[in-house]
C-alpha cells in the first residue's frame, strides 16, 4: 500500500537544468533559509529540493523547528529564501538570489493560516469576498462566488454573521472558502486545524478531502499530527529539525475517498508507527 | 432542602444584580438622585459654614443666575464662539493626529527619532505658552483654535500609532498573500483595524480640545465662555461664574456624547460596542 522512496533532498548543486519544462505545480530547487541571530546564524532549512505535481496532496510533517512552516511561507512569498529558486506553475516566484517575490506568481495560490485570520469587522460573506476585491469581478459576481464557496464548506446560513459569532471550526471553514474563492490552482495550508478539538478536526479533514477530490487542486499542507498526515496525504515529506532538512518522503496509497475508518486499517497503523519511529530517531 | 433553596435564592440575587448592571435605564434613576444629594450637600454647606455668597453662592442663587444668563444673547454668543473654536481645533487635531499617527506607526525609525521632540511638545506646560500663542496668532479666534488643536492632538496621535502597531501580523500576511495593493491594505486593513484605538483617542481628544479653547479664552480676547468667566469674576458675580462653568460642562457632555455615539455606530463589530453577542 505504501512505498518508501529515498529522500530527494540533495545539495543545491544537484539541480536540474534551468528552464526545463517541468509540468510541476510547485518546483523548489536548492532552497534554504538562514536567519541571522545574536548567537550566530540559525539554519531554519538546509538546501532542499521538492517537486509537487499538479493535483497532488503533499503534507509537510515534522516537529516544531523543522522548517516546515518556513518552507510553506516561502511558497507563498511571505519569506524570502536565502538561496535557491521557487517556481509556481510556469512562473518564477523566487529566482536564485532574489530579494523579493515576483508577486504575479502568487495569483494561483490560496493560503489558509493557522489562525482563521478573518477580519472581525467584516461579515462572513465579505470576508470570503476579500481576495476578489479590486481584482475585476463586480459586486454581484463577488457575492455569488462567495455564496457558492460558503455552500461548499457548509456556511451558507452564516453569511451575515460576524466572525466572532462562529465557532473555531466554522471560522476555519470560512478561511478555507476565502482561500479558494478566486479559484487558485494551489492551496497552501499552515497547520490549519491545529487549534481545533479532535472531533472537529476529523470533520475538517473529511471536508478538506472532499473539496480536494471535487476541485482537483494541488494542496500543500503543514501539520505536526502524524495521523492527519497519513489520512490526507498522497505523499508525506518528513522534515527533521536543527538544522531543518527533509529526512524522508513517504507515499501513501490508500484509495480515495478515505473514510475516517481507514485509521483502523493495519497498514495505516504501520505507517503511523514507521513515521513515529522516524521522528523519534531525531537528535 | 433548605440548603438548596438557599443556593437558589443566592443565584437569583446574582442574576438580578447582573440584570441591573446591564440595564441602561438605571442611570436615569441614579443620576438625578445623586445630583439632588450633591445639591443638598452644597446647600447645607453654605448654610452651616456661613461662607459668603461671594465665595460659594448657594445652589438656588446659581440656578437663578443660570436662568438669567440663559435669557441673554451674550451667553449664546460666547457658547457658540467656544463651541466653534473647540470643534475647529479638534478637527485639525484629528486630521493631523491621525495622519501623523499613521505615518509614524508605519515607520518605526522615524517614530523613534522624532519621539523626544513629540514628547517635548507635550511636557511643555501648554498654559505657559499661551502668551506666545497670543503673540503669534493674536487675540482673535485663531489663537483659541490653535490651543484646542495642540492640546488634543497628542492623544489622538498616540492612540493612532498604537492602533497601527496593534494590527494582527496574520492579517498583514493575509493582505500580502491575496496581493492586495497598498491602498487596499490601508482601506481594508489599516483603517478598520486601528479604528477602535483612533476613536478612543478622539473621545479623549474632544475633552482636551474644550479645555484648550477655554484656557485660550481665559488669557486673551473678549469672546467665548472663558472670557465670559473672567468678566464675571471681575464683576464679583460668583453666581454667574458658577453658571458659566455649568454651561461649559454641559457643552463638554454634549461633545463627548456625540463622539461616543459615533464610536458605537462606527465599530459595531468591536467588543467595546457590546452589541453582537456570541452564539
Amino acid at each position: 500500500m505504501s512505498s518508501r522512496t529515498e529522500p530527494t533532498a540533495t545539495e543545491s548543486s544537484a539541480v536540474s537544468e534551468e528552464g526545463a519544462p517541468s509540468g510541476s505545480a510547485i518546483e523548489i530547487e536548492g532552497v534554504s533559509k538562514t536567519y541571522a541571530a545574536d548567537a550566530g546564524p540559525v539554519h531554519a532549512l538546509t538546501p532542499t529540493d521538492l517537486r509537487v505535481g499538479p493535483g497532488e496532496f503533499v503534507v509537510l510533517l515534522g516537529p516544531s523547528g523543522c522548517g516546515k512552516t518556513t518552507l510553506l511561507r516561502m511558497l507563498a512569498g511571505l519569506e524570502v529564501p536565502t538561496q535557491g529558486s521557487v517556481r509556481i506553475g510556469d512562473r518564477t516566484l523566487f529566482a536564485p538570489g532574489a530579494l523579493t517575490p515576483q508577486s504575479e506568481a502568487l495569483g494561483s495560490l490560496g493560503f489558509v493560516f493557522q489562525a482563521p485570520t478573518l477580519l472581525p469587522w467584516r461579515r462572513i460573506a465579505k470576508n470570503i469576498e476579500l481576495p476578489l476585491e479590486g481584482k475585476g469581478p463586480g459586486r454581484r459576481e463577488r457575492r455569488e462566488r462567495a455564496t457558492r464557496m460558503a455552500e461548499k464548506v457548509g456556511l451558507e446560513d452564516f453569511l451575515g454573521h460576524y466572525p466572532r459569532q462562529l465557532s473555531g471550526g466554522m471560522q476555519q471553514r470560512a478561511a478555507i472558502a476565502r482561500a479558494l474563492v478566486h479559484d487558485p490552482d494551489i492551496l497552501l495550508m499552515d497547520e490549519p486545524f491545529g487549534a481545533l478539538d479532535a472531533m472537529t478536526r476529523d470533520q475538517m479533514n473529511i471536508l478538506l478531502q472532499q473539496l480536494w477530490l471535487d476541485t482537483g487542486k494541488t494542496v500543500v499542507l503543514v501539520t505536526h499530527s502524524i495521523s492527519e498526515a497519513v489520512f490526507l496525504a498522497d505523499r508525506i515529506v518528513l522534515l527533521s529539525p536543527r538544522p531543518g532538512r527533509v529526512q524522508d518522503i513517504v507515499e501513501v496509497g490508500f484509495p480515495r475517498p478515505r473514510p475516517l475508518s481507514v485509521s483502523a486499517d493495519p497498514k495505516f497503523g504501520e505507517l503511523v508507527a514507521y513515521l513515529r519511529s522516524q521522528l523519534g530517531e531525531q537528535p | 432542602m433548605a440548603a438548596v433553596s438557599e443556593v437558589a435564592r443566592a443565584d437569583l440575587r446574582r442574576l438580578r444584580r447582573r440584570r441591573l448592571m446591564e440595564s441602561r435605564w438605571i442611570l436615569w434613576v441614579t443620576t438625578p438622585v445623586l445630583l439632588l444629594l450633591l445639591l443638598g450637600a452644597w446647600k447645607l454647606y453654605t448654610v452651616i459654614s456661613g461662607v459668603g455668597a461671594l465665595t460659594v453662592p448657594p445652589p438656588e442663587a446659581v440656578g437663578g443666575a443660570l436662568f438669567e444668563l440663559l435669557g441673554r444673547d451674550m451667553l449664546y454668543e460666547a457658547a457658540y464662539y467656544t463651541f466653534y473654536s473647540t470643534v475647529m481645533g479638534f478637527i485639525i487635531a484629528v486630521v493631523v493626529g491621525v495622519g501623523l499617527g499613521i505615518v509614524l506607526g508605519k515607520m518605526h525609525l522615524l517614530e523613534k527619532i522624532s519621539a523626544p521632540f513629540l514628547v517635548a511638545t507635550q511636557v511643555v506646560p501648554k498654559v505657559a505658552i499661551v502668551p506666545l500663542v497670543l503673540l503669534w496668532f493674536g487675540f482673535g479666534i485663531a489663537s483659541k483654535i490653535f490651543m484646542a488643536a495642540i492640546i488634543s492632538f497628542f492623544v489622538v496621535m498616540q492612540n493612532t500609532i498604537l492602533g497601527i502597531r496593534s494590527i494582527d501580523p496574520g492579517h498583514r500576511d493575509l493582505m500580502k498573500v491575496i496581493r492586495a495593493p497598498w491602498w487596499k491594505r490601508i482601506i481594508s486593513l489599516d483603517i478598520p483595524s486601528s479604528l477602535p484605538f483612533v476613536l478612543t483617542g478622539v473621545e479623549l481628544g474632544v475633552v482636551f480640545a474644550i479645555t484648550g479653547a477655554i484656557v485660550g479664552e481665559f488669557l486673551g480676547g473678549d469672546d467665548g465662555l472663558g472670557a465670559l468667566a473672567v468678566v464675571m469674576l471681575a464683576g464679583m458675580r460668583t453666581d454667574q461664574l458658577f453658571a458659566t462653568v455649568i454651561v461649559m460642562t454641559l457643552m463638554g457632555f454634549v461633545l463627548y456624547a456625540v463622539v461616543s455615539a459615533i464610536r458605537r455606530v462606527a465599530i459595531p463589530w468591536h467588543e467595546s460596542s457590546g452589541r453582537v453577542t456570541s452564539l
